[in-house]
């Protein structure tokens, strides 16, 4: 197609507003008023955004009491009821109340900018997701003021994060912990479930014209899964939080070990869940690398359908794997081989997608900017979180480890390494997008190093306590095991990553304030949310954007060479 | 069904999404054909571990009448659907009517049923197992039941007021989508507890 | 009490210790598996580094390079080595999976039930009649005297999971159902380990101890421990016991005790009483309520709810590990186990210092 005049440029550049970012604001109520009814994606990403950032500052400080209450062995930091609370909560906060915000408030600012639509498919039910959501963190954290009040911590949930059963039951946990937990993350999850679905409608009903799904972002694909993943697992959780409800206020006896009952049923029915819930945590940051990492190398992401069925793959396939996290339950042979093979196998589509981000970057010509070194931090890590994910799927090993430090150092490898590190290097490459201004490069490079130095120290470290027997969720340990330094490492790389969060927070509210002016496309990008104004005016698009390729703007861009040309 | 029209001719075929209606129904019908997937394994999971206490065969009469209502519903909302369709509002209001109708005699079913499992047979969810996941799932359906009949309730008082025409087809049909799911569901819970289990 | 040494000393609680035979075999499957990641890992990080070194973007070059968008063939090769690799992964742990899972019984092992409570072990030896909580003695297995050891888990509240790292991978812990695991240590001496499932407050202190002895030592061992108190105690204390007035008998009366003399009680005097010493000691144990918790065999204390406590004073530690079985440690305790594990179920009973120092003075006796 080597039309001259392509619709592609004729709808962009008539797109582009350059409407200046502070005119007409109105009162410092209006401005307040706007954001609370809003139903405009964008405004509700930051506000999902912002959400999870402050609770990523509270879970951290959780994080940072667990970890100096086992800077030593038989420490006194805290008492067990404390530590207890503290694990559940940093554990809980961290799932529901960070993760899946911040990857939801992404998606809702960029999905609808990227196919050229002008919002979610579902505005109003956008905003109660959010709001909802919003009230269940609110709800979460007020159980620590239930109960005998701050100093007692409260009802503040103390059962772990995955509530094995029967402790959960009203024989063992008779104070309200157990409810605060099951209810909150009901309305959470029913939030999750909202958004899960204006997110698959808009994918498919709403994109502009000639964006086919071949044609469609990855990091759109890549959503589009995440919230298939969320409808499926995420109702399976609410589904045994309601049964475990019935348990301990109508008498039911679903987890009522002592009516008959069965443990083993919570576990099955919280890893249906638990397991799918990790891929929809890292498929979007996925969906960040299949973005950032083509723009920094300068190349298209290689393989593009190869991409997509690995992804669609991803999602499938992790539905199967439940049970890994039960090796230990009693599972027969059959079934722990079963789960053996089946959670090998998700490695083959993760595979193809590390493989093909590393031949996007063979070739290039790579930049180094803050978004592309937490970006290849990332690939680094990832590659060591899936290499000891394939060591727990090995059954027979996994009775040695399950349960113990190597497999807390596992998660937070994939959870901090490879998830955190990339919503790190989303937040630098779409923020500019977002305010209109850079985040400040130099603090951006303090940033990372010192995430990467703290990172290290605390999780490469991490492995060994757990190869030395130290099990996870104890408030202290004996002091002749061996573990003592390795956790006095462990604590102080946890504290050079809360120096490097701190950073990350002054660089943002710096930067809002004082940042470089960005412009429409600072980063010489290629999809179709650089063809807009940063930010973006309330209805995205002047004019609704026709595109003929992966590409839009690299076709604008390069007329000689448009990708539209190669489809 | 939202179809953008071709405008440039730039393109060779004319450039069609699916409705969102439908889409996002079918996303809420794939998450809550989950959550009664779970209650359903938890059903047959413990079917025949009670160690006391009525057991299915012993107290479930087997609701045959009231499934007929039930399913037959499903075949009176799609002639509501054909017939707003064709803009035949009486017809529309007179099927819609009648599917409401047989919706509250399944619920009086449940509830009849109900009754004389409590009072009669004293089985109540915190007997023992079985009492447990029947309640639950049979519940869980029942309360889908209820939600259904409320909308359809709010769109036949909108209708009877002249509010709704045959532009809104569409929407009449993604609720009509929901309870098409609702008695599949049905088809499901009452093979396992009705049939299976006894 | 024999002072074990630990097995490795200065790990305790690794895994690439073994010292069993499933332990064994855990260990070389994950050295295998180990090699062939550590491998992955430095071929990919190695081609990323080149690639990251030699394709980085030259100061003042602003052409892009050569877009190239895919190739079938190298997608194919990298799915398909990758499932070959997963092949050979998957039937290493298949081979170990069912060779340790499915082990049968034979005839010369020896059968242990460990019921896990919040937060202590017990254990039962059901051929010999023993029960015993927290320090689990196991005989030696080698190759001409096999003589593994079969154990049934179950659970009398939430769920546990038991774990000696030396001796094999955790099996987890269920109430309403019994799973089973084996091992077979082949050498002496004391293992540790701990309930690796997070169980409430006091997770972190319900520790194992197993002690590995010679099969001598362990028939030993299980002949003291079959002794009940009446036969091993002085006679003043079984004449005590059947004397208190509190005394509901709940169990059969010992068949060697000595007749019933009428008022063979205690002296009225109240320096008698007030006496610390065994047998005032086991009169305020079987007054207060630590019977509705505790067996002492041979006794009327019959309570199951906490450990065992016949012999007592063959254990090296209390409260699950908590802390050492000393004099001292013993009356701490008993005045208020919430000094050592706060959290843990027995109550603070509020008995005077006199009481606890007299309890402890019988406690002492239980060998």
């Amino acid at each position: 197609m080597a039309d001259q005049s392509l619709p592609v440029g004729h709808g962009i550049e008539t797109a582009l507003d350059r409407t200046p970012v502070h005119s007409g604001r109105g009162t410092y109520l209006e401005v307040v008023h706007s954001w609370i009814v809003t139903v405009d994606h964008k405004k509700l990403g930051i506000l999902y955004i912002a959400y999870a950032l402050v609770f990523l500052l509270v879970a951290g400080s959780e994080a940072l009491m667990i970890r100096i209450q086992l800077i030593k062995p038989l420490n006194n930091f805290v008492s067990p009821f404390t530590f207890d609370r503290l694990f559940t909560m940093h554990g809980t906060t961290m799932v529901f109340l960070v993760g899946m915000p911040i990857l939801f408030g992404f998606g809702n600012y960029l999905v609808p900018l990227m196919i050229g639509a002008r919002d979610m498919a579902f505005p109003r039910l956008n905003a109660f997701s959010f709001w909802i959501s919003a009230f269940a963190g609110i709800l979460l954290y007020y159980s620590f003021i239930g109960g005998v009040g701050l100093a007692g911590t409260g009802s503040a949930p103390d059962i772990a994060w995955f509530a094995y059963a029967p402790l959960t039951e009203k024989a063992f946990s008779p104070g309200h912990t157990t409810d605060y937990w099951a209810i909150a993350i009901l309305a959470s999850g029913i939030g999750s479930i909202g958004t899960a679905i204006n997110i698959v409608a808009t994918v498919f009903c709403m994109r502009c014209k000639g964006m086919t799904l071949m044609r469609l972002p990855l990091l759109a694909w890549l959503y589009a899964t995440m919230s298939f993943l969320v409808l499926v697992a995420v109702s399976p959780l609410t589904a045994c939080q309601a049964m475990l409800l019935i348990d301990r206020y109508l008498g039911g006896h679903f987890f009522d070990t002592q009516a008959g009952g069965s443990a083993i049923l919570w576990a099955h029915f919280f890893w249906i869940f638990g397991h799918p819930e990790v891929y929809v945590l890292v498929l979007p940051p996925f969906a960040f690398a299949n973005e950032i990492i083509p723009v920094f190398s300068r190349k298209a992401i290689f393989g593009y359908p190869a991409m997509v069925a690995a992804s669609v793959g991803i999602g499938f396939i992790s539905l199967g794997v439940w049970a890994h996290h039960m090796f230990t339950i009693g599972m027969t042979s059959f079934g722990n081989a079963f789960f053996t093979l089946s959670t090998m196998l998700v490695a083959i589509p993760t595979g193809i997608k590390t493989f093909n981000w590393l031949a996007t970057i063979w070739g290039g010509k790579v930049r180094f900017e803050t978004p592309m070194l937490f970006s290849v931090a990332f690939l680094f890590q990832w590659v060591i979180a899936g290499l000891t994910g394939v060591m727990l799927s090995v059954s027979a090993w996994n009775w040695q480890l399950h349960n113990s430090y190597f497999v807390v150092a596992h998660f937070h490898y994939v959870l901090v390494g490879a998830i955190v590190f990339m919503i790190f290097a989303a937040i630098y490459y779409w923020y500019p997008k977002m305010t209109g201004r850079m985040l400040n490069e130099t603090l951006g490079k303090w940033h990372f190093w010192l995430m990467v130095v703290g990172f290290h120290m605390t999780f490469d470290v991490m492995h060994f306590p757990g190869l030395l027997g130290m099990p996870r969720q104890i408030y202290t340990y004996e002091p002749d095991r061996g573990w003592n330094t390795l956790n006095f490492i462990v604590t102080i790389g946890a504290f050079i990553q809360g120096i490097a969060v701190l950073v990350l927070v002054y660089n943002l509210v710096h930067s809002y304030f004082r940042g470089e002016d960005a412009g429409p496309d600072p980063w010489d990008a290629w999809t179709l949310e650089w063809a807009t104004a940063s930010p973006p005016p309330a209805y995205n698009f002047a004019v609704e954007p026709e595109v003929a390729s992966r590409r839009p703007l690299w076709d604008l861009k390069h007329p000689e060479d448009p990708d539209s040309a190669f489809e | 069904m939202a179809t953008i029209p071709l405008e440039h001719g730039t393109r060779e075929t004319p450039w069609t999404l699916p409705s969102r209606g439908t889409v996002a129904m079918s996303c809420l019908i794939t998450a809550e054909s989950a959550i009664f997937t779970i209650f359903v394994v938890a059903y047959l999971y413990y079917m025949g571990r009670d160690v006391q206490g009525p057991t299915p065969r012993e107290v479930l009469e087997v609701p045959i009448f009231y499934t007929v209502c039930l399913l037959s519903s499903s075949f009176f909302i799609w002639l509501a659907e054909h017939a707003i369709d064709r803009g035949k509002m009486a017809a529309f209001r007179l099927w819609w009517g009648v599917t409401i109708l047989l919706g509250l005699t399944f619920l009086y079913g449940t509830a009849a049923e109900w009754y004389k499992l409590i009072v009669h047979d004293h089985l109540t969810i915190s007997t023992n197992l079985f009492g447990t996941t029947y309640y639950s799932l049979v519940g869980l359906h029942a309360s889908h039941v209820i939600v259904g009949l409320i909308m359809m309730l709010f769109v036949m008082a909108f209708s009877l007021f002249g509010a709704v025409r045959p532009e809104h087809a569409y929407r009449v049909k993604t609720l009509a989508l929901y309870w098409h799911f609702v008695d599949a569901v049905w088809v499901v819970v009452f093979t396992v507890v009705y049939v299976v289990s006894r | 009490m024999a002072q074990a040494s630990l097995a490795h000393a200065s790990l305790p609680g690794s895994i690439f210790a073994p010292h069993s035979t499933p332990a064994h075999e855990e260990h070389s499957l994950s050295l295998f598996v180990l090699s062939i990641c550590l491998l992955i890992y430095l071929g990919v990080s190695g081609l990323l580094v080149y690639a990251l070194i030699r394709f980085r973007a030259r100061p003042h070059d602003n052409t892009e390079p050569p877009q190239v968008f895919g190739s079938l063939q190298i997608e194919l090769s990298w799915t398909i080595i990758p499932i070959l690799i997963i092949v050979v992964l998957f039937l290493g742990t298949a081979r170990v999976l069912f060779s340790v899972q499915d082990a049968p019984e034979p005839p010369t092992a020896l059968d242990v039930t460990v019921i896990g409570h919040q937060f202590w072990w017990e254990f039962r030896y059901p051929k010999y009649n023993v029960v015993t909580a927290n320090e689990l003695h196991l005989p030696l297995s080698t190759k001409s005297d096999p003589r593994p050891s079969f154990l049934k888990l179950t659970s009398a509240d939430v769920m546990h999971s038991f774990w000696v790292p030396q001796l094999g991978g955790k099996t987890d812990v269920l109430p309403n159902r019994v799973n089973q695991m084996w091992m077979d240590p082949l050498e002496t001496g004391l293992y540790v380990g701990q309930c690796a499932q997070f169980c409430g407050p006091e997770h972190a202190k319900m520790l194992l101890r197993v002690y590995v002895d010679t099969p001598e030592d362990f028939e030993k061992w299980i002949k003291n421990q079959q002794r009940t108190q009446a036969e091993l105690a002085q006679p003043h204390i079984a004449m005590a016991s059947m004397a208190n007035p509190g005394n509901q008998s709940a169990g059969p009366v010992p068949p060697n005790s000595p007749p019933t003399h009428g008022t063979v009680a205690a002296t009225t005097s109240t320096e008698a009483t007030d006496a610390i010493n065994p047998r005032n000691g086991q009169l305020v144990f079987e007054q207060q309520s630590c019977i509705s918790c505790h067996t002492v065999a041979g006794t009327v204390a019959n309570g199951r709810y906490g450990p065992d406590l016949t012999h007592l004073m063959s254990r090296v530690t209390i409260g699950a590990g908590a802390a050492l079985n000393t004099p001292g440690n013993l009356e701490a305790w008993i005045a208020d186990p919430n000094t050592f594990k706060p959290g843990c179920l027995m109550p603070a009973m509020h008995l005077s210092d006199r009481q606890n120092a007299q309890i402890t003075a019988y406690l002492l006796t239980l060998k």
